[in-house]
């Protein structure tokens, strides 16, 4: 049975990963590439570089960042972060990034993701998505969630699937940084209309965060989630046993 | 040597770097000299069958690739490349494949149940059902995950499969004819277990 997929997200500002981060046995805590393969070894299924440079020499680190983690760790990679054309993608998929998710890009150019689709095939494309109640309505948010779109997110979300995106990675900005779990009806919501991946990003705290969104959320194939994973709070062996215990299908 | 074909389908680097990994000598190339030099062959590929076919054929990468198989030489297909050793797709109509096994490449959406709503493509990491320990999986446990994305299945003679993944059905997920030997999944996406399978392969 295809298991559920837990993801830890790296934020890379100039070569670093930006949250701190405090494990024993890493000797840099913030190099990206040693990051990586730490939570590779650690069981992480797939792994999210973001990129928030928003310089061009910025952005070369980052591709030489992303090439050097491409060359050591061998489970999935996706990247994001000012992906605005197709050069973006090819600049980060000729650098080993298996999948690439687009955010506000897609918003700025709606024929980004038909295209990337079209070239690169559905399951490279990956649409990123920062989603906030707005009047009881969910709305899209642009520019790392400081610009209200006033896009309804749900329809445009399905959109950008029915376009070509071959995945969603569902940020609530609502739940996100609160730690107290996931935004369930957001997902829900999402998972009704679309018959592709859903990625859950934003609110998780615990373990326990995890097995309710996975118990209750059927259509959720993964969890994203960065802090609580970078600064040791819940370790994703930890986490994985306990999804085995209440019968959530899980790699180990 | 072993050469990794490249016939413009699909991203390499991963591939050309879990090779590297394990210190095995590798080139991307669609030389003719070098593929007929090497010591083994990878075929990969992802994208739609007929477009890769088409490609093989034109370049005539196609036949060299037959020659070799029928000349004994290993070949690796991963992926779509695994589905091209087929005879067969049916995807977007209907293409001929390398026909080194036996057999057909059908939509996941014709051989999993309806009912089940699963979502294609499979997507993420499945465990392996090993029916047969050849040599590219004699390291491989039961039940071991590696990582998954496809949209389309092979079918073919029980005698081929040596193991299968459970996707709402028994979906093929490695083959092996004497030589010639595929894998639906990625190994080089796989972590350990992936790449454990690659080293069984250069060291057949």
């Amino acid at each position: 049975m295809l298991t559920k997929r837990i993801i830890p997200c790296l934020d890379v500002k100039n070569g670093r990963v930006v949250k701190g981060v405090n494990f024993s046995g890493l000797n840099d805590v913030n190099s990206p590439i040693e990051l990586a393969e730490f939570y590779s070894s650690c069981g992480a299924d797939e792994l999210v570089f973001y990129d928030i440079t928003a310089s061009s020499d910025g952005r070369k680190i980052f591709t030489d960042i992303l090439r050097e983690t491409a060359k050591n760790v061998f489970i999935p990679l996706t990247v994001g972060g000012g992906i605005s054309n197709l050069n973006d993608f090819e600049r980060v998929l000729n650098c080993g990034a298996d999948k690439v998710s687009v955010n506000t890009g897609a918003i700025k150019n709606p024929d980004l993701i038909p295209q990337a689709a079209k070239l690169y095939g559905s399951q490279c494309v990956v649409i990123s998505a920062d989603v906030k109640r707005v009047n009881n309505k969910f709305h899209v948010f642009a520019r790392g969630g400081r610009d209200d779109t006033e896009i309804e997110a749900i329809s445009w979300i399905k959109k950008c699937v029915d376009n070509g995106a071959g995945e969603v990675v569902l940020n609530s900005i609502d739940t996100d940084g609160v730690k107290n779990g996931f935004d369930l009806e957001m997902l829900k919501a999402v998972c009704d209309v679309v018959k592709v991946p859903v990625i859950a990003s934003g609110g998780a705290g615990s373990i326990q965060d995890f097995i309710t969104l996975f118990k209750n959320i059927p259509g959720v194939d993964a969890g994203l989630a960065a802090s609580i994973f970078h600064f040791g709070e819940v370790s994703i062996k930890d986490l994985k046993l306990q999804m085995q215990k209440n019968n959530i299908p899980v790699r180990l | 040597m072993i050469a990794i074909i490249n016939y413009g389908v699909g991203n390499l680097f991963s591939l050309e770097s879990s090779f590297n990994k394990l210190n095995f000598d590798v080139k991307i190339t669609s030389d003719p000299d070098e593929i007929k030099n090497s010591d083994k062959i990878i075929l990969p590929g992802v994208g739609a069958f007929g477009d890769a076919a088409e490609k093989l054929f034109n370049s005539g990468l196609a036949e060299i690739l037959i020659n070799q198989a029928h000349n004994g030489k290993l070949i690796l297909g991963i992926c779509l490349g695994m589905q091209l050793l087929f005879e067969t797709s049916h995807e977007f109509g209907i293409y001929k494949g390398l026909g080194l096994i036996p057999g057909e490449v059908r939509a996941i959406s014709e051989i999993i149940p309806k009912n089940l709503n699963l979502k294609i493509p499979q997507m993420g990491w499945n465990s392996l059902n090993i029916k047969r320990h050849d040599e590219i999986l004699k390291n491989t446990s039961q039940n071991e995950f590696v990582y998954f994305v496809h949209s389309y299945s092979v079918r073919c003679p029980d005698e081929f499969i040596t193991s299968t993944t459970d996707y709402g059905a028994n979906i093929v997920a490695s083959v092996s004819n004497k030589n010639i030997f595929g894998v639906q999944f990625h190994p080089e996406k796989s972590s350990d277990a992936g790449l454990k399978i690659l080293k069984s392969f250069c060291e057949v």
